[in-house]
């Protein structure tokens, strides 16, 4: 039987790539470890090898075709004694080879995504409405110049346009420089601005947090990263002792302009110590602010204004996200405010709060609601601290009902705050108890299925917006 | 360092470290008279203002912890004379005599101590966090180690302003022990970075001797697998001192990296305030004081060999002395901070 061969996943969050190159051809000889070929994905090249021993019967995937999805055959391996034949009316797989002028397909996620965004805003039958509305308003002007980029570029374009407008910023961790940024996220920084500006530091966060702090202190405005959010637990005396108190214990005179950034929460497959949202944490520290954005549109102004902020802002980016596209103002001065919710949704039945990925989840399931005829409003939270209590106050007494989705866990979650927050401003215009879709409290799950239990999902929010307008 | 003292029952019998750099006691001092006698001023500047402090918090106008630097005074005012202006300093919680040092005013560091509004923060800082970047002081911090990768920090940050600027960074023997130091001395030495590690090596971290935390009690030797020269000096000796850190400000100045100074010297005080001092005995400290104290060692030397008088000391002493009762006056009649200061300074207003 011939064997197929699949387009290989090469990381955990990957979700396709580009056949960049066959290294061999049909009828050439093969055995474990020998190139066959070459896969790009926005983050980085890798050579597959073969794994089994045979002869290239057929290439299914031309050279340089794109949006290759994973575990679609790419080849067939003819093993020992069959020849050519042995193609004939042989299924590759349930996959499917994928075509290469089917490309489109795979860009099927990130516009539907976007979409919502695009919405007219009706506010026609909306009372509560009339005082300030700011929140419902584009974020661009209309006409404005965009580019439709990962959000991964957006966030080295906020980079390098700060760089560039402030000699003092500079950006330091692990990986940052000649890796071009373990999730590729400062790719090209280094050739732009040199070794000088762009820092690769060893895996010491402890160590260079304090340091990034203590050049603050001394004057330059440095971005932190950290390669996970997980890992800078090692470096959280320095985030909250050194950076986020001095200014208070020094009476004003020690200022921390500083970022630290990196992806945060759950990513795909990695365990409990590399799958796990802080936002919670560091929402709770007065002298810090938190930003956790969804689109691209908003993480490159709001990175943006982290970088020009004269406190320490934590930067929490989403891994699964990096990838995934949307239009971005070009304009180097748009730069959208820090503390500020975003209605990204306008609807009258339900309000569904999130952050970062999962205003993803809660416009899935906004869709969702509205095949069964509930309006539900969505709000991207944006920044965690400060909390802009107003916009969901103000859509809250629009609907009546809130949920609140988040990643972290339940117990003294953003979702707890939230509700602790409705419960004491908008009580009286509460038809049901608000309602808490988080991560489970548990530590992440290793097996595909336990993951996917361990987060909260579109079904989970419509389940609970369900719940709290009392339908069915 | 918010740590509750700890009661031992074991005594620490161990004899005061031998001074590993040369006594200068003997011969005639390479010094001016009216350069020691400034020296002699400021150290004793730090041994009233502290011995002040101690009484005050007796009296309950001080709260808290307390960290005196009775006994160590030679260190900081040693090198603070071989630094410039723009040179940065950082320390831990034992920082009354490092603030004085740099040139801040007694008065707002005493009213600081009293949590009034006329201290250096305001009065919401409190003994181990003050600051000054007027005088390039930098604090003041209460994580133990935290400021040695804070101090690399700054260095790094006059490197890359293109500054001839150092940084100083202050730590303890209980310091040492701390990873954080290592993760600083590495990317020191890798990025030769223009910052001298202070040691103060006053033998006791909280009541654990240097014998019973470390494996390498040369603390000197701590930098040595990042190439990090270090000298052993003798801390009780401010000549020796200021000696050694002028060395130590030439090596770092001329681009060569990161150096470290360990300083052996002794606080005569408990670790605060609240110190039974159970871990070390009576005659250990009685002895050190007699033989060895910073002070009483350059007040001779003045007498004996520069030809001062009884005259000129007294009038130092009477003026010091003057400073301080100043400084406790003020900080007693200095209103405490506005309720409304509780809210201000936690961010920047954007």
């Amino acid at each position: 039987m011939p064997v197929p061969i699949l387009m290989p996943a090469l990381s955990p969050t990957m979700e396709e790539g580009t056949l960049a190159k066959w290294m061999v051809k049909p009828g050439d000889q093969v055995g474990p470890g020998d190139v066959l070929c070459e896969i790009e994905t926005d983050k980085a090249t890798m050579e597959v090898e073969a794994v089994d021993e045979g002869t290239i019967g057929k290439l299914i995937v031309d050279e340089g075709a794109e949006g290759v999805k994973v575990n679609a055959p790419i080849a067939v391996l003819l093993e020992e004694g069959e020849d050519e034949s042995a193609l004939d009316g042989f299924d590759a797989g349930s996959g499917g080879p994928a075509p290469k002028d089917d490309a489109p397909e795979a860009d099927e996620e990130p516009e539907k995504e976007a979409k919502p965004k695009a919405q007219p805003q009706a506010k026609d039958d909306e009372p509560a409405a009339e005082t300030d509305d700011s929140d419902a308003e584009p974020d661009l002007p209309e006409g404005a110049e965009t580019a439709n980029v990962t959000l991964r570029e957006a966030l080295r374009d906020a980079m390098l346009e700060e760089m560039e407008r402030d000699e003092v910023v500079f950006l330091m961790g692990e990986e940052v420089a000649e890796y071009q940024g373990a999730y590729k996220v400062s790719q090209g920084l280094l050739e732009k601005f040199g070794p000088r500006r762009v820092i690769d530091t060893p895996i010491t966060e402890h160590g260079f947090a304090g340091i990034g702090v203590g050049a603050a202190f001394g004057g330059l405005k440095p971005i932190v990263e950290f390669m996970t959010f997980n890992f800078a637990m090692q470096a959280i005396d320095h985030i909250i002792n050194s950076a986020a108190k001095t200014l208070y214990m020094s009476g004003g005179q020690m200022g921390c302009p500083i970022v630290f950034r990196g992806p945060n929460g759950a990513a795909a497959r990695v365990g409990a110590q590399h799958s796990q949202d802080y936002a919670p944490w560091y929402a709770s520290v007065p002298g810090l602010k938190v930003v956790a954005p969804y689109d691209a549109m908003s993480a490159k102004a709001l990175l943006k204004a982290a970088i020009r902020d004269p406190n320490p802002v934590i930067f929490l980016e989403n891994e699964v996200l990096y990838g995934r596209t949307w239009d971005v103002a070009t304009d180097p001065e748009f730069v959208l405010p820090i503390g500020k919710a975003k209605v990204v949704r306008p609807g009258k039945d339900v309000t569904l709060v999130g952050y970062s990925i999962t205003v993803g989840k809660a416009l899935e399931a906004a869709e969702k609601l509205a095949e069964e005829g509930i309006d539900a409003e969505v709000i991207d939270l944006r920044s965690l601290r400060p909390l802009d209590s107003a916009t969901i106050v103000r859509s809250v007494q629009k609907t009546n009902r809130c949920v609140t989705v988040e990643e972290a866990w339940p117990t003294c979650g953003i979702g707890a705050e939230l509700s602790a927050r409705i419960m004491e401003e908008a009580f009286d215009w509460l038809d049901a108890p608000v309602k808490r879709v988080s991560g489970v409290d548990v530590p992440m799950p290793y097996a595909a299925n336990l993951e996917k239990l361990a987060l909260p999902q579109s079904d989970h929010i419509v389940a609970a917006a369900k719940a709290v307008c009392y339908s069915e | 360092m918010a740590r509750t003292p700890q009661t031992r029952t074991t005594r620490s019998r161990k004899t005061p470290a031998k001074s590993a750099a040369k006594s200068t006691a003997s011969k005639q001092p390479d010094v001016s008279k009216e350069d020691l006698l400034e020296l002699y001023r400021e150290m004793l500047l730090i041994r009233r203002f502290e011995e002040k402090a101690g009484q005050m918090y007796g009296m309950g106008l001080i709260g808290g912890f307390c960290h005196l630097y009775i006994g160590q005074e030679a260190v900081v005012v040693g090198i603070q004379a071989a630094l410039t202006g723009n040179d940065k300093v950082i320390t831990s919680y034992r920082d009354h005599g490092h603030m004085l040092a740099c040139g801040m005013e007694s008065n707002g560091v005493m009213a600081e101590l009293t949590g009034r509004a006329g201290g250096y923060s305001k009065g919401k800082g409190g003994s181990m966090h003050m600051f000054s970047r007027q005088k390039n002081f930098y604090g003041g911090h209460g994580i133990v180690g935290a400021q040695v990768p804070l101090g690399t920090g700054l260095a790094f940050a006059e490197k890359y302003k293109g500054s001839d600027a150092l940084s100083v960074a202050y730590f303890g023997d209980g310091s040492a022990n701390q990873g954080q130091v290592y993760e600083a001395f590495n990317m020191a030495a890798l990025w030769k970075l223009p910052v001298i590690y202070v040691i103060e090596n006053n033998q006791y971290a909280m009541g654990t001797s240097v014998a019973r935390s470390s494996a390498q009690p040369e603390l000197a030797k701590r930098g040595e697998s990042f190439g990090i020269p270090g000298v052993q000096v003798d801390g009780m000796d401010v000549l020796a001192v200021k000696a050694a850190a002028a060395e130590a400000v030439a090596y770092v100045r001329s681009g060569k990296g990161p150096m470290i100074l360990e300083m052996k010297t002794y606080r005569y005080r408990g670790h605060s305030m609240s110190d039974p001092a159970k871990y070390r005995s009576k005659e250990e400290v009685n002895k050190m004081r007699a033989e060895r104290d910073p002070i009483e060692r350059v007040r001779q030397m003045l007498l004996e060999k520069l030809e001062a008088t009884e005259d000129e000391l007294k009038a130092i002493d009477k003026d010091v002395k003057a400073i301080v009762s100043d400084a406790a006056e003020f900080a007693q009649n200095s209103p405490e901070p506005e309720a409304s200061e509780l809210y201000t300074d936690v961010l920047v207003e954007v």
